[in-house]
C-alpha cells in the first residue's frame, strides 16, 4: 500500500466535511478523485497529507515530516510562485527533502531529468513568473517530479489548461503509474477521467459513493445522486465521450 | 551573480576601515590603526578602541541584523513589503528605552537604557506569542505585529505627552531617531551575543524559506514549514531586532530596501538572499554612519534620519520600476 486512510473525518469550522472515508492506494494506480464542488476532494487530500486536523488514520500523515516528503509530492490547487526565481531553481526546490538539499550531483540529475521530461529545457534560465499559465503549471509539475516520490497527489492539475496541455498532463500521470508510481488527482472532466484513470473514487457530501474502475463508478444512478445530472455516453474510437446534459 | 559575495565582503571591509578612520579628532590614518592594533599610552588608543571600534562593530552588526531579518521576514511572509519592524519587537524595544529615559533610569547606570529596551522587546515577544498562537498562518503574525506596533507607538506617544520637561522630551525624540554615536564596548558585548544567536537561528530557516516560494501547503509537504519554522523566525528576529534597537534606536528602511535591491542579484532565491542581505545591510549602515559624520559634523545628524532620507526615494524608485516592469 502506498497510502491507506481509514475512517477519516474532517470538520471545518464546526461543519463536517468528510465522514469516515476509507481508501487504499496501490502502486501503479492512477486514481481520479471525482465529485461535485464542496464534496470534500481537497479536504481529503489535505487531511491525508496531514495538512489539516482530522480524526481517523492516514498512513501518510503518521509519517515524520522528512520521510513523508520523500514519500509523497503534492501539487496544491493554487499554483503559487512567490518570487521571480528561474525555472531551474524552481524545479530544484523538489529536491529539498533529499540529503543534498538541491545542490548535490544526484539532485542535479533528478532536476535535469524532470526538466527534460516536461520539455522545459528552453525555459531553464527564464524567470518562472514570466511564463504563461500552462508553462508555469508544467514547471510546478516538474518540481513534483524532481521530488521523486512513489506517490503524487495533485489537486485539480488540469484546471485552467488548454486541451493539449490537459492531455499532456494526464498522459504523463498515466505514464508515471505505468512506471509503478501512484497518482491521486482530483479531476472535474468526467470524460477525461474515464479515459485516463485506472480507478475512480466518487465523493459526495463527504462520503465515498463509489470506488472502482471507471465504468463501474460512472453509472447513471451514481452520477445523478452525486451531481444531480444525467449523462450521455458516446463511444468513440478513442474511448467513451461523456456528455453531461 | 558569482562575484556578488566577494564584492559585498570587500565593500563591507572597506567601509569598516573607513568608519574606523572617520571622526572629529582628525587622526592620521597610520597612527590611528597602529594605536588600534598595538595599544600604548595617550589618547589615541582610547579614541580608537573605546569610541571608534565599538561604533564600527555596531554599524556592521546592526546593519547586518536589519538586512538579515528583513530578508527572512520577506521570505517567510512572501511579501516584499515586510521589514524587521513589522512584528512589533522594535516598537516595544523603543518603548522600553523611552520609559528608561523618562524615569531617569538611563542616568543612573550606563546600561539601564539598553537593558530597559531589551525588557520591552521581551514583552513584545510575549505578546506576539500570546496573540499569534502556535497555529495560524502568516496573516495572523502580521496582524499581531501591527497591533503590537500600534500599542508600542501609543505608549511612546503617552510617555512623550506626560514628559515633565522639554529636555526629557527632546532627548526621547532624538533617541528615537537612532544613532551609533557615543557607544562603548559594553554596548557591543550586550548586543552582539544575542544577535549572533538570532542570526544562527535565522540561517537554519533558509531551506524552509526556499520551499515557501511554492506556498505554505507545498512547503509543508516538502517537510519544511511546520510550527518550528515560525518560532525560529520569531525568536531569531526578536534576538536581532531587540538588541539592535536597544543600542542604536529605531533605524528604518535598511531591512526593507536592502533585500529588495539585492533580490535580482541572487536569482530571487530566499536562501541566497539571507547572507547577501546581511552584507548589504552592513554596508548600507556603515556608509550612512560615515555620511552622518561627514555631511554636517557639527550638527549631530541622526543615523535613522539619514537612512530614511536615502531609503525612501530608493524605495520609490523600486516601486516605479516594479510598476513598469511587471511583478516584484
Amino acid at each position: 500500500m502506498v497510502l491507506t486512510v481509514t475512517r477519516l473525518s474532517v470538520t471545518r469550522r464546526r461543519r463536517p466535511v468528510l465522514h469516515g472515508v476509507s481508501l487504499a492506494l496501490n502502486p501503479g494506480e492512477f486514481v481520479g478523485l471525482i465529485g461535485p464542488n464542496g464534496a470534500g476532494k481537497s479536504s481529503l487530500m489535505e487531511a491525508a497529507l496531514g495538512l489539516i486536523p482530522f480524526t481517523g488514520i492516514s498512513t501518510l500523515a503518521a509519517m515524520p515530516a522528512d520521510r513523508r516528503a520523500r514519500h509523497a509530492a503534492y501539487l496544491p490547487q493554487s499554483r503559487e510562485i512567490a518570487w521571480p526565481v528561474s525555472v531551474a531553481d524552481l524545479v530544484a526546490l523538489g529536491r529539498i527533502p533529499w540529503p543534498g538539499g538541491g545542490r548535490s550531483g544526484i539532485d542535479r540529475i533528478a532536476t535535469d531529468a524532470a526538466i527534460a521530461r516536461m520539455g522545459l529545457e528552453p525555459f531553464r534560465k527564464r524567470t518562472a513568473l514570466r511564463l504563461s499559465g500552462g508553462e508555469q503549471n508544467r514547471a510546478l509539475i516538474a518540481r513534483a517530479l524532481a521530488q521523486d516520490t512513489p506517490l503524487l497527489i495533485a489537486d485539480e492539475p488540469i484546471a485552467g489548461l488548454d486541451p493539449a496541455q490537459q492531455l499532456a498532463c494526464l498522459r504523463l500521470f498515466r505514464e508515471l503509474a505505468g512506471e509503478g508510481r501512484t497518482v491521486l488527482a482530483s479531476i472535474h472532466d468526467l470524460g477525461l477521467a474515464a479515459r485516463f484513470c485506472s480507478r475512480l473514487v466518487l465523493l459526495s457530501n463527504g462520503h465515498v459513493l463509489a470506488d472502482g474502475p471507471p465504468e463501474a463508478v460512472l453509472r447513471d444512478d451514481l452520477l445523478r445522486r452525486a451531481f444531480n445530472i444525467t449523462v450521455r455516453r458516446v463511444d468513440t474510437p478513442d474511448g467513451p465521450a461523456i456528455l453531461p446534459v | 551573480m558569482r562575484g556578488l559575495f566577494p564584492a559585498l565582503l570587500l565593500l563591507v571591509a572597506a567601509l569598516f576601515l573607513a568608519s574606523l578612520l572617520t571622526g572629529p579628532a582628525g587622526l592620521p590614518a597610520m597612527d590611528a590603526l597602529r594605536a588600534l592594533a598595538l595599544g600604548g599610552d595617550g589618547p589615541l588608543p582610547i579614541v580608537m578602541r573605546e569610541i571608534r571600534l565599538p561604533r564600527a562593530i555596531l554599524g556592521v552588526a546592526v546593519g547586518a541584523g536589519l538586512g538579515l531579518t528583513g530578508a527572512a521576514l520577506q521570505g517567510y511572509l512572501r511579501n516584499p513589503l515586510a521589514e524587521p519592524g513589522l512584528i512589533g519587537i522594535s516598537g516595544m524595544a523603543a518603548l522600553g528605552a523611552v520609559i528608561a529615559i523618562q524615569t531617569g533610569l538611563s542616568l543612573v547606570a550606563a546600561l539601564a537604557l539598553p537593558l530597559a529596551a531589551l525588557v520591552g522587546a521581551a514583552a513584545g515577544v510575549a505578546m506576539l506569542v500570546a496573540l499569534a498562537g502556535p497555529r495560524g498562518g502568516s496573516v495572523t503574525l502580521i496582524l499581531a505585529g501591527v497591533a503590537i506596533s500600534a500599542l508600542a507607538g501609543a505608549g511612546t506617544a503617552l510617555v512623550l505627552n506626560l514628559s515633565p520637561n522639554p529636555y526629557a522630551a527632546s532627548e526621547i525624540v532624538f533617541w528615537l531617531m537612532g544613532s551609533l554615536a557615543d557607544k562603548s564596548m559594553l554596548h557591543v558585548w550586550l548586543a552582539l551575543p544575542p544577535m549572533l544567536l538570532g542570526a544562527a537561528l535565522i540561517l537554519t530557516t533558509r531551506h524552509a524559506l526556499d520551499a515557501l516560494t511554492l506556498g505554505e501547503a507545498a512547503a509543508q509537504t516538502l517537510g519544511m514549514a511546520g510550527p518550528s519554522l515560525r518560532w525560529r523566525l520569531i525568536a531569531g528576529t526578536a534576538l536581532i531586532v531587540g538588541p539592535a534597537t536597544a543600542v542604536a534606536g529605531a533605524i528604518g528602511f535598511v531591512g526593507l530596501v536592502v533585500p529588495h535591491v539585492l533580490r535580482p542579484w541572487v536569482g530571487a532565491r530566499p536562501s541566497a538572499l539571507l547572507p547577501a542581505s546581511a552584507l548589504g545591510g552592513a554596508a548600507l549602515l556603515l556608509a550612512s554612519d560615515i555620511a552622518v559624520r561627514l555631511i554636517v559634523p557639527d550638527r549631530d545628524l541622526k543615523l535613522g534620519v539619514l537612512t530614511a532620507i536615502v531609503g525612501a526615494p530608493l524605495f520609490l524608485h523600486l516601486i516605479w520600476k516594479t510598476r513598469s516592469g511587471g511583478r516584484v
